[in-house]
């Protein structure tokens, strides 16, 4: 699996690729932490939907992966849209006959691919809560907060706690991403379904119901990243959205080990 | 050293690929239908049928890309249900060429070679080997038709496989690529690589194949040795006259006679043995027709191609 892994990093490690997927994501993740410590005392909110995150939140031993906790749904939406390209470009170019000539055994392909996506993923997270952090504390001291509590074995282990937690729904957004790309085997129609369902379908349902976002794979996704949320708990979250995740990489599986390669 | 039961009937196997009854049935359409055949080891076989005949179709069982509805082969000895067993062993380009535009030529061979485990150092030597020597590190969107047919051949090369299956490999390359191709097929086969390539320059097949096997509408209509093709068909006597429209009489004539014949191309193309010629000749003198050309010939693979697949 090892050489399926160094392959597709082959094909990872593209500046282009490394810098756009950064730049997407470093993008909704620097908006939001300078929004969240710039506009503190706004009376209209430094947070989503007009909502006000305070200084005892920010100055708390949480406080330096608050804002980047908010971005989730983004960072997801990334890696969702990478890792789709990633698996339905292997139909649309035919590479895939190239790569099964040499890599027969396709369960083994696919496990490869996913690692190397999944270690893209990670990057991608470190990346983006090592840079809120640093904006965070950098514009702490023009907002008036304290980071004392910030470093401390308790700040640690909340940026670690946060660090995995993003981890866990990037990757979980990824194999949504792959289940899309190997159902369409294109990744026009797998990115803009993916990104339609996680931005307008599933807040649609919310109107529908307000009780169904419980029960949606994007917003269990989205609650992993933040740690929990008001309406579905972290544990709710991980393991309906686990649950989601082994469905699709079971179809995944199944539709990569069984489906002929005509393309 | 003993060699495995196993082993040993790999190399005692003297075929590199056999098939028997393979098909591919899509919904009510047989792509491919009980095809039956055998290629040698160490020979260059040329595969041929017309489009839509499951040629490609054929190479992707083969590849175990695409599993079949019935019937069995094995490839290297080993069977098309266990591809992982053989395909190490096996280059391959199917229906053209596919690589990743963004990547440099270089990069993507080192993308399959990677992943193959192969040793990086043989994507240069193989870049070289293929003309593409300085334009390695350019991107494979800026390479013309012929240089991605050239990358997609060194693809193939690889593994430094035993059986090479090549799918139109001169498509896209002006004469001296095809040249450089047609010699490397015939350098490859002469140092023991079977070589099974699928090609519409039936001119090109014919001077480089000592195998056929033809291909039509999913059915084998002929496997074997090219010879065997060729002398099994009908020998042509091909007739041309001073006067064009003294074509119509030889024809009449040759019927009369017993022997089919046809205009094409402002020729009489008239089946019957070599030493039916000097008939004919007294025939066309008596009947005041002067020849420009009497020319017994053998068909050619194209022609023999056309007969035995409807095509013309």
């Amino acid at each position: 699996m090892f050489k399926v892994f160094a392959a597709e990093w082959r094909k990872l490690r593209r500046p282009v690729l490394i810098l756009g997927s950064l730049a997407s994501s470093l993008f909704f993740t620097v908006l939001v932490t300078v929004f969240m410590f710039k506009n503190i005392d706004s009376p209209d909110g430094n947070a989503d939907r007009g909502a006000t995150i305070g200084r005892p939140i920010l100055e708390s031993a949480q406080g330096s992966i608050t804002a980047v906790s908010q971005v989730g749904l983004f960072l997801g939406i990334t890696a969702l849209c990478i890792f789709a390209a990633q698996s339905a470009q292997e139909y649309t170019y035919g590479t895939l006959r190239n790569l099964l000539v040499r890599q027969p055994k396709r369960l083994k392909l696919l496990a490869g691919k996913f690692a190397a996506m999944k270690s893209f993923a990670a990057l991608i997270a470190l990346v983006n809560i090592s840079v809120s952090i640093t904006i965070g504390y950098l514009l702490s001291s023009g907002a008036n907060v304290s980071t004392d509590l910030w470093f401390t074995a308790d700040g640690w282990g909340a940026i670690g706690r946060s660090t995995l937690n993003i981890f866990i729904s990037i990757v979980y957004f990824g194999v949504f991403g792959i289940t899309l790309g190997l159902i369409f085997r294109s990744p026009i129609s797998s990115i803009s379904i993916g990104v339609i369902w996680s931005l307008i379908l599933e807040g649609l349902l919310y109107f529908v119901n307000s009780n169904i976002p419980e029960w949606t794979p994007v917003t269990q996704f989205n609650v992993i990243a933040a740690g929990g949320s008001e309406q579905v708990s972290y544990t709710h979250a991980l393991s309906l959205g686990t649950g989601y995740v082994l469905l699709g990489t079971l179809i995944s599986a199944f539709l990569f080990a069984k489906r002929d390669v005509a393309n | 050293m003993t060699l495995s039961v196993e082993r040993y009937s790999h190399f005692m196997n003297s075929n590199a690929i056999e098939v028997s009854g393979l098909t591919k049935r899509y919904d009510n359409l047989a792509a491919v239908q009980s095809a039956s055949f055998s290629v040698p080891r160490g020979t260059i076989c040329g595969f041929v049928g017309p489009n839509g005949a499951g040629k490609t179709t054929t190479i992707r069982m083969l590849l175990g890309l695409i599993a079949p509805t019935s019937g069995t082969g094995t490839v290297l000895g080993h069977s098309i249900t266990e591809p992982e067993k053989y395909l190490a062993s096996v280059g391959a380009m199917i229906e053209g060429p596919a690589f990743y535009p963004a990547l440099t030529g270089a990069e993507n061979l080192k993308v399959l070679a990677t992943m193959g485990g192969i040793p990086i150092e043989r994507v240069a030597e193989l870049i070289d080997l293929v003309g593409l020597g300085g334009r390695g590190g350019d991107k494979y969107k800026t390479y013309s038709l012929g240089m991605k047919q050239r990358l997609g051949i060194a693809a193939a090369l690889l593994p430094s496989p035993e059986l090479l299956i090549l799918d139109e490999p001169t498509n896209g390359l002006d004469p001296e690529g095809i040249q450089e191709v047609r010699d490397l097929l015939k350098k490859l086969a002469s140092e023991g690589t079977t070589v099974f390539v699928s090609s519409h320059l039936l001119s090109e097949l014919e001077i480089i194949s000592q195998h056929i096997v033809m291909l039509r509408k999913g059915e084998v209509v002929f496997a074997g040795a090219i010879e065997d093709l060729l002398f099994a068909q009908k020998p042509t006597i091909i007739v041309k006259t001073e006067n064009p429209s003294d074509l119509e009489k030889i024809v009449a004539i040759a019927i009369a006679a017993g022997h089919p014949a046809v205009i094409r191309h402002q020729e009489a193309h008239i089946e019957g043995p070599h030493d039916w010629a000097a008939t004919l000749n007294r025939s066309a003198f008596d009947a005041g027709i002067v020849l420009s050309q009497l020319h017994p010939t053998l068909p050619n693979l194209e022609e023999t191609f056309f007969e035995m697949t409807g095509g013309r």
